[in-house]
């Protein structure tokens, strides 16, 4: 059984559906990957599974339970974490405290787990009594998934980390994010610098229209000619 | 010396006790604007209600007979707190919270918090009638005044008891609300959701309690600036209606949304409301002595005379939207 | 929709006479004249909000500005201020605040002088702070000799037609409107509904404190009425009741005059370009900027028209009561009503005000009666069951309608936020 299941998610925000049938399942170990042209869905599916717009058929179920439009304060506990594309910090407070803003649904002691986003981002633990609004884009992005780190997640959610990051912030990110994987986090995000996302994706998702066009494991889809003729820019 | 005392007396005193009953109320329209986003007109009057409550309070504690050093005033404040409390949070309850959970926008919600304003004053006046009460009927304002002839003043330095406390209450408030907003779990969240709504809800962190915990802060702290305002002048049902003006004067000059900027603000206003109406020439009559005939100082030397008080709070409003709408300590813009 | 229309009209109607039947014609000719004033100020509420979705909460302060054009305009001649120093005192304070306003635009255009910066800033409120001091120096003794004996204690009125009164107090709220709307038009609304407030305490403030031009809380009356008064149709032979209904019907005949014209002009502008653009900056004002449309401006004028019509609409209630009297202005039974009234109809749609505005103005006027009656039913149970009566029924029922106001706006928002009678949205072809 996936850790997470969509099957044939249809939903959007009230007008016409801008999800029509998406299918995702994940694991554990996995890193996945979705891409595709804008205003295919790929944002929206990652708003649907966080209960941030009205899912109107299709299910989804994260570690064997149903949670199809249940709300964030129930996600975050169960193991689900989500990072924004923008304004993923809060400006005026502090590093630290935007780390423990992330550790808000754990009632137990979690100075371990800030201890290890510390040992992921050194930088942040200079920083740390810092104004998060004070920092660079790519410290600001860190400080954003340390945030979402803090709840312990069973599977992290990016939208697009890499936007708007200088080519060097984006290798640094994604091999942060492949080692968030390799300590037993799984990993679900969008990307539009598809051809470098996928080439480390062990699951990858092209969609259009709010459906699935292809699936397969990264290298898979990079090597599919149709895929990159019409997705990856040839 | 004798007319630094006065001038110490005259203004400094008036303008922390006023300053002081702002900033309790400007806290709370600047916390409900940073978590809720719309401008509670209704705050005036939830200040009305709770100095009411606290009078009903106190008049129960005088009819069982509790007589205690502190007046009683100050001593029921912490139980009309909680009452007003619990009353901000069915106001929202009833009124506010079914218009969020509609999606209504801000604009709405602050019409339905002149809905909110006119049944607080009917109920008010409904049972009290349009009179005046005071705090002291039953037990005297005490005046301390200590002499200042060693510093070569004739005059002492004169304030009431309660204007003592009222200090006292603003700084324990200001403090306590400090410690929340820095060392707690849900001030630290309440924070986080004034910062960016939207991210705190993705954090998980639960927004409906945030919004309670508001209410209740800001509940309390109005019925604690409503007290103090009825102890220091007297209590009656529209006391505080003319106070929405400087108080949202207060807040937006603070800053909306920063808490300690409403505080600076609620200072700012305060003494600058004292300063204005103030009679320069008590303070300036020893220069009659050195001055030539034709410019003898007149009998009254104020700024502005004391009916056009409320013109203060407004000009420092209107320049501070003119020159810096988001306020002295940046607050929210949108 | 326009059978919805209707069937509230007809049920208006309906109430009206009730209210007739029970309170008796001449009390019910006297309240509708007051609720055609007030469907005028509404109206003036409903293109500001309805229409331009800006927040005016200063209603009362341009009513109050109709009520002492009226009283000035109208009132008579005070033949002792006339003979005295006093015009010629005024004179000089006039002569003062134009030095003022000269000096502070001289300051304001001191950058061309090679003045910048923190100097600049430093001119500009020496130069503020110098004019406000001359004016205050000419006007104060003005001020002071004029309600002496000597000076004839005010100004007094200029006697003319009463008409001409109701014009100059659009006149004079359209001037206030400019200058508020000029500082704070293009703010986020709860700022400008802040402003509007302050703006509103401030003119009761003063037409309440300026004794030497408004005669303050002693009050003015009798003002002089438009069309005969009921002592001429009793003069003619008439009985009181009947001269009571003849001249206030007189009177609402020439209310609804101007309320029918106010309303073709609005409703016809409104079904032209002019207000397809207002539609489209109220609902968004970025695109609307971003097609060249002049935001600022036209909202501007929207603000200077709607108060237009609150400054006649309360010096028609002046006029009408025939007393200025400035404490009886608050904020509750002037701004709020006006604005439950816009509310309850239907924001955007003019004839959702003119519904809201009669509707409202019944309840507001019949829900103390109505309290007092259910209070003396109550105080009488009381009393049997050994509680004592009610103590100070009167007061309280006068209270109540406070209370009912509240409860209606409340009910209102909740379950028909868009009134009884919503906009309706055009489609053009």
């Amino acid at each position: 059984m996936s850790l997470i299941e969509l099957k044939h998610v249809v939903g959007g925000y009230g007008g016409a559906p801008i999800l029509n049938g998406v299918d995702i399942a994940i694991e554990q170990s996995d890193i996945g990957v979705i891409v595709g042209p804008n205003g295919a869905g790929k944002s929206t599916t990652l708003k649907a599974i966080f209960g941030l717009l009205k899912v109107t058929g299709g299910t989804i179920t994260f570690a064997g339970e149903e949670i199809t439009n249940s709300l964030p304060d129930r996600l975050v506990p169960r193991g689900l974490s989500f990072v924004p594309q923008e304004k993923n910090v809060f400006t005026s407070m502090s590093v630290e405290e935007n780390l423990e803003m992330g550790a808000f649904t754990r009632r137990d002691d979690f100075s371990d787990t800030m201890a290890w986003v510390y040992q992921m981002f050194p930088v942040l633990k200079e920083k740390r009594r810092q104004p998060a609004g004070e920092l660079s884009g790519g410290q600001r992005q860190m400080v954003a998934m340390g945030r979402a780190l803090m709840s312990k997640p069973k599977l992290l959610m990016l939208d697009e980390p890499s936007a708007g990051l200088s080519p060097r912030y984006v290798i640094e990110i994604f091999e942060t994010i492949v080692r968030v994987n390799t300590e037993g986090v799984g990993i679900l995000m969008v990307e539009q610098n598809a051809r470098q996302a996928l080439a480390f994706a062990s699951r990858g998702f092209v969609l259009a229209n709010g459906q699935n066009r292809f699936t397969g494991t990264g290298p898979e889809l990079i090597a599919d000619p149709e895929v990159a003729r019409s997705f990856l820019g040839g | 010396m004798t007319e630094l005392i006065f001038f110490i007396n005259q203004v400094v005193i008036s303008g922390v006790v006023l300053g002081s009953i702002y900033a309790l109320g400007a806290i709370g329209i600047t916390l409900i604007f940073g978590i809720l986003r719309f401008a509670h007109f209704a705050h005036g009057d939830m200040m009305t209600m709770g100095a009411f409550i606290a009078f009903l309070l106190a008049l129960a504690a005088a009819a069982l007979g509790i007589v205690t050093p502190v007046p009683t005033g100050f001593l029921v404040l912490p139980i009309a707190m909680v009452i007003a409390a619990v009353l901000a949070l069915g106001i929202d309850k009833g009124f506010y919270a079914p218009l969020r959970a509609r999606g209504a926008k801000p604009v709405t919600l602050l019409i339905a918090s002149i809905g909110v304003t006119l049944m607080i004053q009917g109920l008010i006046r409904l049972f009290f009638g349009a009179g005046t009460y005071s705090f002291f009927e039953n037990e005297p304002k005490e005046i301390i005044r200590i002499d200042t002839s060693a510093i070569g003043s004739t005059r002492p330095l004169v304030f009431t008891e309660p204007q003592l406390l009222m200090v006292i209450v603003t700084i324990a408030a200001v403090v306590a609300l400090h410690l929340f907003l820095t060392r707690s779990r849900l001030g630290k969240a309440m924070r986080a959701m004034a910062d960016n709504a939207d991210l705190a809800q993705v954090s998980g962190i639960n927004t409906a309690l945030v919004v309670r915990v508001t209410w209740i802060i800001a509940g309390a702290l109005a019925c604690a600036a409503g007290t103090m305002l009825a102890l220091d002048v007297t209590l009656k049902p529209d006391l505080a209606f003319n106070i929405v003006l400087p108080i949202f004067a207060a807040a937006i000059v603070g800053g909306l949304g920063q808490a300690y900027g409403a505080i600076a603000g609620g200072f700012l206003i305060g003494f600058a409301e004292t300063l204005a109406v103030f009679n320069w020439t008590m303070v300036l009559r020893p220069l009659n002595a050195v001055l030539p005939e034709w410019l003898q100082l007149p009998s009254t030397l104020a700024l502005v005379p004391t009916e056009y008080k409320l013109t203060v709070a407004f000009v420092i409003l209107v320049v501070t939207l003119l020159v810096r709408p988001t306020g002295i300590f940046k607050g929210a813009s949108t | 929709m326009i059978r919805r229309s209707l069937t509230l009209f007809f049920g208006l109607f309906v109430l009206i006479l009730a209210v007739g039947w029970a309170l008796g014609a001449p009390f019910t000719s006297s309240r509708l004249v007051e609720a055609a004033a007030y469907a005028l100020i509404a109206m003036g509420l409903n293109i500001q909000w309805g229409y331009g979705g800006l927040f005016n909460f200063g209603i009362m302060g341009f009513m109050m500005l109709g009520g002492f054009a009226v009283t000035f305009i109208s009132y008579p001649v005070n033949a002792q201020f006339w003979a005295g120093d006093g015009p010629w005192m005024l004179g000089r304070a006039l002569i003062a605040f134009g030095a003022g306003a000269l000096l502070v635009i001289t300051a304001r255009q001191s950058k061309k002088l090679g003045i910048s910066g923190g100097w600049h800033v430093a001119v500009t409120v020496l130069a503020w702070f110098i004019a406000y001091c001359l004016y205050r120096s000419q006007l104060d003794p003005a001020a002071a000799y004029i309600e002496s004996a000597a000076g004839g204690g005010w100004v007094g009125g200029l006697g003319a037609h009463p008409v001409l009164g109701w014009l100059f107090g659009g006149v004079l709220a359209a001037g206030v409107a400019f200058i508020v709307g000029k500082i704070c038009l293009g703010l986020r609304t709860d700022y400008l509904a802040i402003a509007t407030i302050g703006i509103s305490e401030i003119i009761r403030a003063l037409i309440k404190n300026m004794d030497w031009l408004t005669r303050g809380t002693l009050t003015v009356s009798p003002i002089p009425w438009p069309v005969p008064q009921p002592q001429a149709y009793q003069a003619a032979g008439n009985d009181l009741a009947t001269s009571l209904i003849l001249a206030r019907g007189g009177f609402l005949v020439l209310v609804l005059l101007v309320l029918a014209i106010a309303f073709f002009l609005i409703q016809r502008a409104y079904g032209g370009p002019w207000g397809r653009m207002m539609r489209a900056i109220r609902d968004n004002h970025v695109s609307a900027a971003s097609m060249g449309k002049n935001v600022t401006a036209r909202q501007l004028e929207i603000f200077v028209f709607g108060s237009v019509l609150m400054g006649i609409g309360g010096a028609i209630l002046v006029s009408f009561v025939q007393i200025q009297d400035p404490s009886s202005y608050q904020p509750i039974n002037h701004t709020f009503l006006i604005w439950v009234m816009v509310i309850v109809g239907g924001a955007g749609n003019n004839w959702g005000a003119l519904l809201g505005a009669v509707l409202i103005y019944f309840i507001w006027m019949i829900s103390e009666p109505l309290a007092r009656s259910i209070f003396d039913v109550v105080s009488a149970w009381s009393t049997n069951v050994g509680w004592g009566p009610i103590p100070e029924i009167e007061s309280r029922s006068a209270q109540m309608r406070v209370f009912v106001l509240g409860l209606v706006i409340s009910i209102s928002l909740r379950f028909a936020p868009k009134g009884l009678l919503p906009e309706t949205i055009r489609r053009e072809a």
